[in-house]
């Protein structure tokens, strides 16, 4: 007895339906999470419990809810980051490096310092290492950008040796000039540089007491507006998805690809830059060994996932602060790596249905 | 700072970066951009370094490697061929799961001592003055394997028919399907090669050349530099090799650099602050960009690149490829 | 009793092949005699290749019976359909560049079995190459070859595999005439040597003079199946292949011509392969004027449009109404008026997945009303295109739809209509109609006329013959970088004209 039916792939001549990239970027992190689950299951973990901690991460209490958004701040912003230049078909996996680099540039207001700590009003050294901040990250992003743009030199391979470099460079910085009392961090930045929290109003709104949400948040949510508006309404933006649609056509129409290489590789590192400064100015106001768990990786991921759509990209990270909030609580922490790459993967995979019709058809019956 | 030693170490840490090299160019040369190199090694060193303590045999251990990172290889290779999605993504979506695999699975292995592979000097050729004890004395197994790989590699490449067909997979992939190569199979198969050595190369730091398990530390980038290497290497498996070993000197001289109290004649900075050796560290990964832009720009030179038809997935009737 | 061996070497039946949103090959019957040349004929996009694809063993039909020699077959790749003897040479060649013509020739055999001793079969492809008279050096890789040179190793490739049913697509679009020539004697000795020829063709004449029978397709149907070639009128072939009993002639008047607007001077530049491509050419057009461009593929063209267009370096000087633009940036030849129709649509014309809003915008999107220099206005945008869209009688979905969605015509006429649309002084058209079915070449070739009603300067580069002579107003010939003669199209002799072509003869003009 012959399974009546096969399945059949067909290219899709017409558009598909507005809804399928959401459901497949969905129901990829879902199969991810059954297959994770599976796998901790194994190792002897508790994969129910994990998901008891993710939702009440997200949808717990207030408290709970901030931290996913701080843990989401972050990646807001290195999702930007990574969804501008992925719009151009360049690769930039040095998120993590622009971000460390933007850290660094921004910590140099208060640790040189650049202006005088104590009589500089609150808005000028947060404006200051906020424009560092964007700076150092425009600077690593520049590097790779120009290697490519004149010698055609790998930007994978370029802005990903640079994410070790920033990181032994910041290294060097923490542990021998600025480090504070022989720990590997600096000492504690000066009030003045502490981006605004919302405990900051505990006085007056005793709601906020403990809430760590910070103004970061803030600059995330402005840079997606400005993301989405360089993108789609902007001159530049209708160059930058022409040359990554297709170079050769972008050359004869008459643009100047070489430029916009450089331009949008320091855009991208502008942001990442700009996340670092928000974490070490928000979150743990010091410079420091480990100031990211990997979110300029992540950040690829949220921009995959979010299928380079600025405003998804916001969605999209407070999904991921909440994983990381709720990883907290697992063991063993390779799990998340795991996660990621899990979800990842599977979303590559669903992109095939973006391109391809599945039919179920008939199979002709046998004539005896 | 020794010659000797510089040269003796560069071999057998060059010899990782050789197997992972030499994968990532048969893969490249059929046309599939493989970047998940670093989590295969990563996931084949658990593996090795695991299986070697559970059966106290170090062989076996090897040969787990090697099947692991195939395994994963050919996720990235169903994913790229049969459902032609993109090979940068897919690639790094497997470091992710190689890497993350290898966190999980590889709770609890640190500071364990399983049986490691053999070192062994080849007797009559290790007695040469200078060179013997510096190429045949006091080596791994693997490295001697090394050795013979490299130039079969390459003489398998250039001068038998299947590297010829391994080539023109990866140049014209339409060329030859009408001719009745499956190109499917071929890049399927070099995949896999390209991460059975990845597994491998990720066993030899594990089971042999820096013995014992750092977590994510145990690999710390090579992987990626491999990949970098192949672009210097331009796809060709010897001069992959070489790379690998020079960079493998680069390391350990760098390493000593930090040793003395005299360099050369003047005060050794590093020996006086410890902290600058974290510029040191960077070297690697700055050469290996200047590897890169040396490989681009001799690239250019040659009007020869990378195999034409590397990163896009083939359809029949598809015109131009 | 000794049966005689079947008459036919090929007969395929009822064969239907399908893709996704178009019926390639619907019902389609072909008979190939042994011995005999065998046309398929019909315009572009008729289901030609297709069928021959699934004879050659890429495809196969959703139904329909395949006899080779009397014997039913099921290729299920393209290696079966070798085993049986079938060898195609492809309209786009299959070869790997930066491989020899030797190891070429070997790719995908199970001789020599593991170990490459490559002398030795250069030598047994020399011998070949003596029996059937196609000259080419074995040991050459196949970037160093020429068009033509290239063509002998796809023979080649099917003879050395011991091919006695030939399949060629479109085999003389590379050729000279007096190469074509060349070409029907290689064909027809193959025949006498006992090899049976299928040969693919859009071209009418072509077709009569070598022809034994021919099948006809049109929109993958069999108009006529196997037909004689003796007492066919061009008139009846046309209505064959295109429904109408006579190939449409354009309407061409006569007409003032004004200034110079093209005024090209001892121009010289390299290829992509560091050869030079272009030798001290110079030529000039004016406002009004096509001026046709003849030459077999390879011999400079891409190149000359690339130097005008600032794609490409050069020595010499490059004046679009006395404005220098040599070695300068796209950019600059595009505001000097110039409009560029290139010869690849899909990998230089248009971006595949933008949308037609998004592709026709291109040159002019920093222009009110579309947009200024920071923004775009895409509802103005939109409706540009819109009315482009009507204008140019563009068939899609809508405006939204991406480019890659759109056929060759269509693709075509997006890229006029935006290359027209900026008003331009000097247009420069590649192989515009190369590809398109007979509706469209018709409505490609009419704007082009109306353009140059409108006064603009044409440039236009083809490689069909017969086009040029429609369309021009002079014809300058190319070959290895250099114009071998500018004649008048009126009175201009194709005979002439393929001297030009193959260096053999050059004017004093």
């Amino acid at each position: 007895m012959k399974f009546p039916f096969t399945l059949h792939f067909e290219q899709r001549t017409d558009d598909y339906p507005k809804w399928l990239p959401a459901v497949t970027s969905l129901g990829s992190v879902v199969v991810a999470f059954i297959i994770s689950g599976i796998i901790l299951k194994f190792i002897g973990g508790e994969p129910l419990q994990v998901l008891k901690f993710f939702f009440s991460a997200t949808f717990g209490s207030w408290p709970v809810f901030s931290d996913t958004l701080v843990k989401a701040t972050p990646l807001i912003m290195v999702g930007l980051a990574c969804t501008v230049a992925f719009k151009m078909k360049l690769w930039n996996i040095g998120a993590e490096g622009q971000f460390y680099m933007g850290a660094f540039f921004a910590s140099l207001v208060v640790l040189i310092p650049m202006v005088p700590l104590e009589t500089t009003p609150k808005i000028i050294v947060i404006g200051l290492m906020m424009v560092m901040g964007m700076i150092g990250g425009a600077v690593w992003g520049f590097f790779p950008g120009y290697l490519k743009a004149k010698y055609k030199v790998n930007e994978i391979i370029t802005t990903l040796m640079l994410n070790y470099i920033a990181i032994y460079w910041n290294n060097f910085w923490i542990f021998d000039k600025w480090s504070d009392a022989g720990f590997q961090m600096t000492p504690q930045f000066d009030k003045v540089a502490w981006l605004p929290r919302l405990s900051d109003l505990a006085k007056e709104y005793p709601m906020f007491s403990g809430i760590t949400l910070h103004l970061g948040v803030v600059f995330g949510l402005i840079a997606a507006v400005i993301v989405w508006w360089i993108l789609e309404r902007s001159t530049w933006g209708y160059q930058i998805k022409l040359i990554g649609d297709n170079p050769n056509a972008a050359r004869y129409a008459g643009l100047n690809i070489t430029r916009n290489i450089i331009l949008v590789m320091m855009l991208s590192g502008a942001l990442a830059g700009l996340a670092g400064m928000s974490e070490i100015s928000g979150v743990v106001h010091r410079l420091q060994e480990r100031i990211s768990p990997g979110y300029g990786f992540t950040g690829i991921i949220v921009a995959w996932l979010a299928k380079l759509n600025p405003f998804a990209v916001i969605i999209v990270s407070i999904m991921f602060g909440a994983l990381i909030v709720a990883g907290r609580e697992i063991q063993p922490s390779g799990l998340a790596y795991l996660l990621q790459g899990i979800i990842l993967f599977m979303v590559i995979s669903s992109d095939f249905l973006l391109r391809y019709k599945i039919r179920l058809v008939r199979t002709e019956q046998e004539v005896a | 700072m020794n010659l000797e030693i510089i040269l003796h170490a560069g071999l057998a840490t060059g010899t990782i970066l050789l197997f992972a090299a030499i994968g990532e160019v048969f893969a490249e040369r059929a046309g599939i951009l493989n970047l998940g190199v670093e989590g295969m090694m990563l996931l084949g060193a658990m593996a090795g370094f695991s299986t070697s303590l559970a059966t106290g045999n170090a062989w076996i251990g090897l040969l787990v490697a090697m099947s692991a990172g195939g395994i994963l290889s050919l996720a990235h290779g169903f994913v790229t061929i049969n459902l032609q999605a993109d090979q940068v993504v897919s690639g790094l979506s497997l470091t992710f799961l190689g890497t993350g695999l290898a966190l999980v699975l590889g709770e609890g292995l640190t500071g364990q001592n399983p049986p490691l592979i053999p070192i062994v000097d080849i007797p009559l050729l290790a007695s040469i003055p200078f060179i013997g004890p510096v190429f045949f004395g006091n080596h791994s197994v693997l490295v001697y394997v090394g050795y013979i790989f490299a130039p079969l590699a390459t003489y398998y490449v250039y001068k038998t028919r299947p590297g010829m067909h391994l080539r023109a997979v990866g140049e014209k992939p339409s060329a030859a399907d009408t001719l009745g190569i499956s190109v499917y199979g071929v890049r399927y198969f070099y995949t896999f090669v390209g991460g059975m050595l990845a597994g491998l190369a990720g066993a030899t730091i594990t089971l042999s050349v820096s013995p014992g398990w750092y977590s994510s530390q145990t690999t710390s980038g090579q992987g990626w530099i491999a990949v970098g290497l192949v672009i210097f290497a331009q796809w060709n498996p010897l001069r992959a090799a070489f790379g690998g070993y020079l960079f493998g000197m680069l390391r350990r001289f760098i390493l000593d650099l930090q040793g003395p109290a005299l360099l050369f004649g003047f005060a050794n900075p590093l020996y006086v602050n410890s902290n600058y050796g974290f510029f040191l560290q960077m070297m690697p990964f700055v050469l290996t960009i200047i590897a890169l832009i040396w490989g681009s720009r001799a690239a250019t030179r040659k009007r020869l690149g990378s195999p034409a038809a590397l990163g896009t997935p083939y359809i029949r009737g598809e015109r131009g490829l | 009793m000794t049966s005689s061996p079947p008459p036919y070497a090929v007969e395929m039946k009822d064969i239907v092949i399908r893709f996704p949103g178009v019926l390639a090959n619907d019902h389609v019957n072909l008979s190939l005699k042994r011995g005999e040349i065998h046309a398929l004929l019909g315009e572009n996009g008729a289901g030609k290749s297709t069928l021959m694809n699934a004879l050659a063993g890429l495809y196969k039909p959703v139904s329909g019976t395949i006899k080779v020699h009397g014997e039913q077959v099921s290729f299920g790749s393209p290696k079966d359909a070798i085993a049986k003897g079938i060898g195609m040479v492809h309209q786009h060649f299959m070869l790997v560049p930066t491989q020899t013509v030797t190891e070429n020739i070997l790719l995908g055999l199970n001789e020599p079995r593991f170990f490459m001793n490559l002398p030795k079969y250069d030598q047994k492809i020399l011998e070949l190459q003596e029996q059937f008279g196609l000259r080419v050096d074995p040991t050459a890789n196949i970037w160093q070859l020429s068009v033509g040179e290239q063509q002998r190793v796809e023979i080649l490739k099917t003879l050395y595999r011991g091919a006695n049913i030939l399949i060629m697509d479109e085999p003389t679009a590379v050729l000279a005439p007096q190469e074509i020539e060349e070409f029907m004697q290689t064909m027809r000795s193959m025949t006498e040597q006992g090899k049976s020829i299928i040969f693919i063709s859009h071209k009418l004449h072509e077709v009569t003079s070598v022809a034994d029978r021919l099948t006809v397709l049109r929109k993958g149907v069999a108009t006529a199946e196997g037909i004689d070639i003796e007492g066919l009128t061009g008139e009846k072939l046309a209505e064959l292949m295109v429904g109408r009993k006579v190939i449409f002639t354009v309407e061409k008047k006569a007409q003032e011509q004004g200034e110079i607007v093209l005024d090209v001077r001892g121009v010289s530049a390299q290829n992509n392969k560091g050869v030079p491509a272009l030798n001290n050419l110079s030529l000039t057009v004016r406002q009004g004027e096509i001026l046709g461009i003849a030459g077999v593929a390879g011999n400079g063209q891409s190149e000359l449009a690339e130097v005008i267009t600032g794609l490409r370096e050069c020595t010499g000087s490059i004046l679009i109404n006395g404005e220098e633009v040599a070695n300068f940036e796209p950019s600059k030849a595009i505001k000097s008026g110039v409009a560029h129709v290139p010869e690849d649509r899909t990998g230089v014309g248009t971006a595949p997945n933008m949308t037609i809003t998004e592709n026709t915008i291109m040159k002019n999107y920093r222009e009110a009303p579309i947009g200024n220099r920071w923004g775009i206005n895409f509802t103005a945008a939109r409706s540009r295109a819109r009315e482009l869209k009507e204008a140019y009688d563009i068939l899609a979905p809508s405006v939204r739809t991406q480019a890659r969605k759109l056929s060759g015509g269509n693709l075509q006429k997006v890229i006029l209509a935006r290359e027209i649309s900026v008003e331009p002084q000097l247009m420069i058209a590649m192989q515009p109609t190369r590809g398109l079915d007979v509706g469209a070449i018709e409505s490609i070739q009419q704007l082009l006329l109306k353009q140059r009603e409108a006064g603009t300067a044409l440039l236009l580069i083809s490689e069909e013959l017969d086009e040029l002579l429609t369309l021009s107003d002079r014809i300058a010939v190319m070959y290895e970088g250099e114009i071998m003669g500018i004649l008048d199209a009126k009175d201009a002799d194709i005979n002439d004209i393929g001297l030009m072509m193959t260096g053999t003869k050059r004017s004093e003009a």
